[in-house]
C-alpha cells in the first residue's frame, strides 16, 4: 500500500477525531473539553479537504499561465470539500464561542470548572 | 473504569473509521458535480475562484444560513454573558511589549482583512476569512488594553446594515437576473479584474464586514464579563 498524501491526511484527520474524542470522553475540565470538541473538528475539517484530493492537481483558482478557464476541469481539483469546509470552520467558530460562553457563565455559578461539579441533572 | 469505556468506545470508533479508510481509493478524475463547477464557472460566475464562486453564487443560500447561524451566536452570546452584575478587573496589568506590538500590528491586519475579503473572488480568502483576521485584529486591541471599551453601538449598527443590504442584493437577484442571490445583476466584466464576477465582491464585503463585527462583539462580550465570581 503506498502512502500518497491523501491517504496520510486521512489518517491524520482521523487520528485527530480520535485524539478529541478521547479527551471529551477522559478530561474533567471544561475548557480541555471545549478543546477536544475543536481539535475533533479540526481533523473531520482535515479528512474533508483530503477526500477532494487529485494527484498532481492544482487550487482551484484561474491564474491566468497554469490554470486557465480552458482547461480549469483538467488541472483543478475538486472545489465542493473546500466551500463545505469553509462553511463547517464557521459553525466550529460559532460552537466554541457558545460553549465557552456557558463554561463561563457555569464557573460564575459554582466557581469551579470541573465537570464532577456540576451534578444538578444527573440521576 | 471510566477510563476503560472510553478506550473501548474510541477503539470502535477508530475500527470504523479505519475500514472507511481502506475502503478509500485516491480517485483520479473529478465526479460530476464537481466538474459541472470548474467547466462552468468562468462563463456563468465570472469569478476566478471556483470555491467562492460556489460559497457565494452556486450554494448562496446555504452562506446566508451560515451568516445568520453567527448572528445568532454572537447574539445568544451576547444574552447569556449579559445576565447577572459586571464587575470589570480593576487594574491594567498588560505588558508594554503586547502594547507597542498591538500599536504596530492592528493597522496592518485590519488592513490585511480587508485585502481579503475584498480579494475574495480572485485569490484564496473571501469575506468569512477577512472577517477573521479583522476579528484577531480587535482581539489583540482588546488584549493590549483589557480596560478600554469598544464601541457595541457601532458593531452592532454596521453589522446590521450589512446583513440587512446582503439580503437586498439577493432579492435584486431575483428581480433582475436568475434568482435569489443571482450574481449577474452588475456586468460579470473581464475575469480576473477586481471589479469582475458581479455581484461577488459586493456580496463578500459585507460577508467580511459582518463576520469582523460579529467576531469583534463575540470577543468584546467574553471580555467585559471577565474574571467576575462574585455574583452567583
Amino acid at each position: 500500500m503506498s502512502f500518497t498524501i491523501d491517504k496520510v491526511a486521512l489518517l491524520l484527520g482521523m487520528s485527530l477525531m480520535m485524539i478529541g474524542l478521547w479527551g471529551g470522553f477522559t478530561q474533567r475540565n471544561l475548557l480541555k473539553i471545549i478543546l477536544s470538541f475543536g481539535i475533533f473538528d479540526t481533523g473531520l475539517n482535515i479528512l474533508i479537504v483530503a477526500l477532494g484530493y487529485l494527484p498532481g492537481r492544482t487550487a482551484p483558482i484561474i491564474e491566468g499561465i497554469v490554470v486557465t478557464p480552458e482547461n480549469l476541469v483538467n488541472v483543478a481539483i475538486d472545489p465542493v470539500p473546500q466551500a463545505l469546509v469553509l462553511t463547517a470552520i464557521v459553525i466550529g467558530f460559532g460552537t466554541t464561542a457558545l460553549m465557552l460562553a456557558y463554561a463561563l457563565k457555569l464557573n460564575q455559578h459554582k466557581k469551579s470548572l470541573d465537570i464532577n461539579e456540576f451534578k444538578d441533572l444527573k440521576w | 473504569m471510566k477510563n476503560s469505556i472510553a478506550i473501548v468506545l474510541i477503539l470502535v470508533f477508530g475500527v470504523f473509521l479505519f475500514q472507511t479508510f481502506s475502503y478509500y481509493q485516491t480517485k483520479t478524475e473529478l465526479n460530476k458535480t464537481a466538474s459541472y463547477y470548474n467547466t462552468n464557472t468562468p462563463d456563468e460566475v465570472g469569478a476566478a475562484n471556483v470555491v467562492t464562486a460556489i460559497v457565494v453564487t452556486y450554494r448562496g443560500l446555504d452562506t446566508l444560513g451560515e451568516v445568520t447561524v453567527l448572528f445568532l451566536t454572537a447574539m445568544i452570546v451576547g444574552y447569556i454573558l449579559r445576565q447577572g452584575g459586571r464587575e470589570r478587573q480593576k487594574k491594567n496589568n498588560t505588558s508594554e511589549i503586547l502594547i507597542t506590538a498591538a500599536q504596530v500590528l492592528i493597522p496592518g491586519s485590519i488592513i490585511l482583512g480587508v485585502y481579503v475579503f475584498i480579494n475574495g473572488h480572485l485569490t484564496p480568502g473571501g469575506g468569512f476569512q477577512g472577517g477573521a483576521i479583522i476579528g484577531t485584529a480587535i482581539s489583540l486591541m482588546i488584549l493590549a488594553n483589557p480596560l478600554g471599551t469598544i464601541p457595541k453601538a457601532v458593531l452592532h449598527f454596521t453589522e446590521s446594515i450589512s446583513g440587512f443590504v446582503y439580503i437586498l442584493l439577493g432579492l435584486a437577484g431575483l428581480l433582475f437576473a436568475g434568482g435569489f442571490l443571482d450574481n449577474r445583476i452588475l456586468p460579470l466584466g473581464t475575469l480576473g479584474d477586481l471589479l469582475s464576477a458581479g455581484a461577488i465582491p459586493l456580496i463578500y464585503s459585507l460577508i467580511g464586514l459582518k463576520v469582523g463585527t460579529e467576531i469583534s462583539s463575540i470577543i468584546a462580550n467574553i471580555n467585559e464579563t471577565g474574571n467576575n465570581t462574585s455574583k452567583p
